[in-house]
């Protein structure tokens, strides 16, 4: 199979970006090292690369309704111009995907989907669907950027000049809120721009055309470069996104894993009627599960954990770790894991198993690391 | 642009080797290095150890990934660097010197003619 390239790809490689295979695309996973564009994310602002992820529009009258019925979260809570993270499930509650939904007013949603899942996601939303909404995807045609840190919101706008013209109404970028989205012009094309990421930083998620996409990463990285803005890679996403707990799908999530089970039913608005999956999410809800996500931390000096590695509790095997790596942050092995709720108190001793030694780790609250 | 300094030897899984008599010491690459970046943690084989060349006997963790360290050359394992074991940043910052793995005793001397010459090293991985 040939791997998909973003239209940033050339940009990838003027700046020495190391590009490597991820979801059936060729995307970075570093320029300089992962734990200098961690660290640069933490503490001043990095920019990646994410327009391999898909991009669905879902509008006309109709559209609410189907939304509520396929995804887990409850649509009619978002006034236009803001957007709210959700699942999509199947009848046995197991997770399609998870993606967030943008209400753009009062018709039309914006879906960001994972880029390994629009195969799946987008012929399940047209077999859900059945006429009551126009549905189409845009992901050929999208692209998008990620640029996150705490000193974004002081650049931002210098970057990207200009009121919104549709979406929440702000003079600026840097007057949207958490997870509002609005419409701006850039270069007379539309820009959706929302206060949203998947580092725990301050930052935003700036979707344009295709054609559109390099001149805004130039941009951004041109104004925010003196203010320490570097380019970070898939590498950093992830140990920034482990470190926060957030799932990233085919790791915490899958088709046989429910939100319930990797707690993430915050998003599952079991109060607004029915909806795919429901009877299961509603019953595991109440019922509990038998296996539960957890968030652990290697307590003393050891390699650090990887996805698969074996999770043991008095030397009995009882998990696997679907997430894991060293914490740029704080110095130690962190990871998430299943294993069975009983085992999920923080605090609660774990090992785990490294090529064939075991380590030892302990149950923590999330997100791991904390500002 | 890596350094290959052109007093050691090299194989193809980019470990170095220095020969002293019958002893050589070995560790990984500074082209090695720079393509792990970050290394957190290094697993070094305990001494007495009989290896194998080609033998897995040491582990590199970066903070992406886990790497297996092969021994260039066979024989037994006379010390490990404890210093790089409590501080791996060592194998970024000093590949050739404090970052160096773990010393052995020549078993089969010869297998020394079979490793890579700087130019030769420096020939793959331009390749």
């Amino acid at each position: 199979m040939t791997l998909k390239r973003t239209p940033l790809y050339s940009a990838h490689q003027k700046l020495g970006g190391k590009l490597i295979e991820f979801g059936g695309w060729e995307m970075p996973v570093q320029y300089t090292s992962i734990t200098d564009e961690h660290l640069a994310v933490r503490q001043a602002a990095g920019i990646f690369d994410i327009s391999h992820m898909g991009e669905v529009f879902v509008g006309g009258p109709g559209a609410e309704n189907f939304l509520n019925r396929v995804l887990t979260n409850d649509v009619r809570k978002l006034a236009p111009g803001l957007g709210q993270y959700t699942l999509m499930c199947n009848e046995a509650g197991g997770v399609v995907d998870d993606l967030y939904a943008y209400r753009m007013n009062s018709t039309d949603f914006l879906l960001i989907i994972n880029a390994s899942r629009i195969d799946v996601d987008v012929p399940w939303l047209e077999q859900a669907n059945a006429g009551q909404a126009e549905l189409r995807d845009l992901s050929g045609r999208m692209a998008a950027v990620a640029v996150q840190g705490p000193v974004v919101a002081k650049f931002i706008d210098a970057a990207l000049p200009g009121d919104a013209c549709g979406g929440t109404a702000v003079q600026k970028i840097s007057e949207l809120k958490k997870n509002q989205v609005g419409i701006f012009i850039f270069d007379f094309s539309t820009l959706y721009v929302a206060r949203t990421g998947y580092t725990g930083e301050d930052g935003f998620e700036i979707i344009a055309p295709t054609e559109k996409i390099e001149a805004v990463w130039n941009r951004l990285l041109e104004i925010g470069r003196p203010l320490g803005l570097k380019p970070a890679g898939l590498g950093a996403r992830d140990t920034l996104r482990t470190e926060m707990c957030y799932p990233l799908y085919g790791h915490e999530l899958d088709e046989s894993t429910t939100p319930i089970e990797a707690r993430v039913g915050f998003f599952v608005a079991l109060d607004k009627g029915d909806f795919t999956g429901r009877a299961v999410l509603a019953r595991q809800n109440a019922e509990g599960t038998k296996k539960k996500l957890v968030a652990f931390k290697m307590t003393g000096k050891s390699a650090p954990p990887r996805p698969h590695y074996g999770i043991l509790a008095n030397g009995r095997a009882i998990g696997q770790v679907v997430s894991g790596t060293q914490s740029p942050s704080l110095g130690v092995g962190i990871g998430l894991g299943y294993v069975p709720s009983e085992f999920s108190r923080p605090g609660t001793p774990l090992e785990i198993e490294i090529r064939g030694k075991t380590a030892p780790a302990v149950v923590v609250p999330k997100p791991i690391y904390k500002r | 642009m890596s350094n290959i300094p052109s007093d050691l030897k090299y194989t193809k899984s980019h470990e170095w080797v220095r020969v002293a008599g019958d002893v050589a010491v070995v560790g990984i690459t500074d082209h090695a290095q720079h393509e792990l970046t970050d290394v957190v943690f290094v697993e070094l084989p305990a001494v007495g150890r009989q290896v194998k060349a080609g033998e897995n006997c040491a582990v590199v963790e970066s903070v992406k990934t886990a790497s297996d360290i092969y021994a260039p050359v066979s024989g037994q394992i006379l010390e490990f660097n404890a210093t790089v074991v409590d501080n791996p940043a060592l194998v970024n910052t000093e590949p050739h010197a404090g970052g160096w793995f773990f010393k052995l005793k020549l078993s089969h001397p010869e297998e020394v003619n079979a490793l890579l010459s700087p130019e030769d090293y420096q020939k793959q991985i331009d390749g």
